[in-house]
């Protein structure tokens, strides 16, 4: 489990993104639920944590691809493929995330920078 | 309705098909495209795709489970139009009869009225051009941008990560005037020398030289600019030739009312060809950008449906973003309305920065350079207040 943030520093309505490779966003809804999905659209390279909050769900800042927070699917296009979800603990008033163990889905040009750091 | 033939196989036609089955619409679709390939995106051709770092298969624009039930004619070009049964013909002779059609032909880029037939001399519109323009870029060398626009800007920004020599060539005395507007463009103007790239703005192109391949591009200042490769950003011209005679009406583009509804019943019209009449500036506006072909397809469809009974929901101000040199613009609204720019955030010389346009006291643009996020904001106070406005008339 990661420690994220306070939950006392993420307001309703308001998304972090965590560094991380690939980076986290973590978003407090409205409801008062907090949920991580991968913070990278998996069309092109935006962060999702700049993204518009409804409900269960955020709108891309670039595209308006949009994604449920508690699954990572795709609700409206351009975008794809999923995003993935990853699991959220708070506990004494800090936001754990356990990473999702499945491969990212990353768009190509960030797949591409990422394959050249780690080659580098 | 038992057919509707979209015509136009780009993200406006799919779009359109997608709007169609998520509305219900279960009869006979059939999709027609000019180019041979199934519906790609564009805007990487300038930028990822351009530099090799996006592989040709990571443009299509489908899911590998997408359930459309479609009839893909690819390859077909229409070449008219008969209003009395609507009958789209065909250049190979054929005819596609349907009850309803939507015209997403696209635009095709402009050219330079002299130097044609030179090797590399490019646009950039399709794939193919994409794959053409990469190939001669590979060559290395000298390149000249041709257009102060957006597509010229990222052809250069590519191009010097690419390790090229580039000049960008602007007839507007600012690159991107026409969108930005003059008092937005000058605060963005310093990124092409910024990362070595030279500009020249003010002046026209009177020719390109070369024997088999192009040399030079010629000015109409009498400077005469080297060039290995050249590339014509000059803007695009609607493609709706096909339509003129068939009693739909044209006016730099099919025109729309508010809903997308041609002056022909049953023929609705999309995208980069499709002038809409927008409520917000009161005029018939041609929208070239990515976003208003996702969203206003739905639209659209929803007036071929309902035989243009139901009330257009309004759509949002144009919104278009640019990636170069590793900078990302967001624009929205109008800039042909301002009086005046305001700096929100941040500052112009950092390249990170919000700006508003105002009219008077109302916000009619904005732009965000490296301001993701406070740009969504003012993006959707832009959607609020043209709603209030369009409630209020």
């Amino acid at each position: 489990m990661i420690p994220v943030c306070r939950l006392a520093d993420l307001p309703r309505g308001e998304a972090f993104r965590f560094e991380n490779i690939p980076p986290i966003a973590v978003f407090h809804t409205d409801a008062g639920e907090v949920y991580a999905i991968d913070d990278t659209c998996t069309h092109q390279d935006a962060s999702l944590s700049d993204g518009w909050l409804e409900g269960c769900e955020v709108e891309c800042p670039l595209h308006a691809s949009k994604f449920d927070l508690r699954t990572g699917r795709v609700d409206a296009p351009p975008a794809k493929l999923p995003v993935r979800a990853h699991q959220v603990v708070v506990e004494d008033g800090m936001i754990y995330v356990q990473l999702s163990q499945d491969a990212p889905n990353l768009p190509p040009c960030v797949a591409h920078r990422l394959a050249g750091e780690g080659a580098a | 309705m038992r057919t509707v033939a979209i015509v136009g196989a780009s993200l406006a036609g799919l779009s359109a098909a997608r709007a169609l089955r998520s509305q219900g619409y279960d009869g006979r679709l059939v999709i027609l495209g000019e180019e041979a390939h199934r519906p790609y995106d564009r805007p990487p051709l300038s930028k990822e795709f351009l530099a090799g770092e996006m592989p040709e298969s990571a443009l299509a624009l489908e899911t590998d489970d997408e359930a459309l039930d479609a009839h893909w004619m690819l390859g077909a070009r229409a070449v008219g139009l008969d209003r009395s049964d609507r009958a789209i013909r065909l250049s190979d002779g054929g005819t596609v009869r349907a009850d309803g059609v939507v015209v997403a032909t696209g635009a095709a880029a402009r050219t330079l009225p002299a130097g044609g037939g030179l090797a590399g001399v490019h646009v950039l519109r399709t794939l193919d051009d994409a794959r053409a323009l990469r190939e001669d870029l590979a060559r290395g060398g000298t390149l000249v941008v041709v257009g102060g626009g957006f597509i010229g800007a990222e052809v250069a920004s590519t191009a010097r990560a690419l390790g090229l020599e580039v000049t960008v060539v602007s007839a507007t005395p600012t690159p991107l005037a026409g969108p930005l507007g003059p008092g937005m463009s000058g605060l963005v103007s310093t990124l092409h020398a910024d990362h070595g790239v030279r500009l020249l703005c003010g002046t026209g192109v009177r020719g390109l030289s070369g024997g088999d391949r192009v040399e030079a591009v010629l000015l109409e200042d009498g400077r005469r600019l080297a060039a290995d490769t050249v590339v014509v950003g000059v803007g695009a011209r609607p493609c709706v030739e096909w339509l003129e005679g068939s009693g739909v009406a044209l006016e730099d583009g099919v025109r729309c009312d508010a809903g997308g509804g041609t002056s022909v019943p049953g023929v609705v019209a999309v995208g980069d060809c499709a002038a809409w009449y927008d409520p917000a500036v009161g005029a018939h506006r041609r929208v070239e950008h990515w976003t208003g072909a996702l969203e206003r397809a739905a639209a659209a469809v929803t007036t071929l449906l309902s035989g243009g009974a139901s009330a257009p929901e309004p759509v949002r101000a144009p919104y278009f973003w640019s990636d170069q040199y590793g900078v990302r613009l967001q624009f929205a609204g109008y800039s042909a309305e301002a009086d005046r720019v305001t700096i929100e955030e941040g500052a112009a010389d950092d390249r990170s920065f919000l700006a508003v346009s105002w009219r008077a006291d109302r916000p009619v643009a904005v732009l965000g350079v490296n301001r993701a996020r406070p740009f969504m904001r003012w993006r959707r106070r832009l959607a609020t207040e043209a709603v209030q406005r369009a409630g209020s008339f």
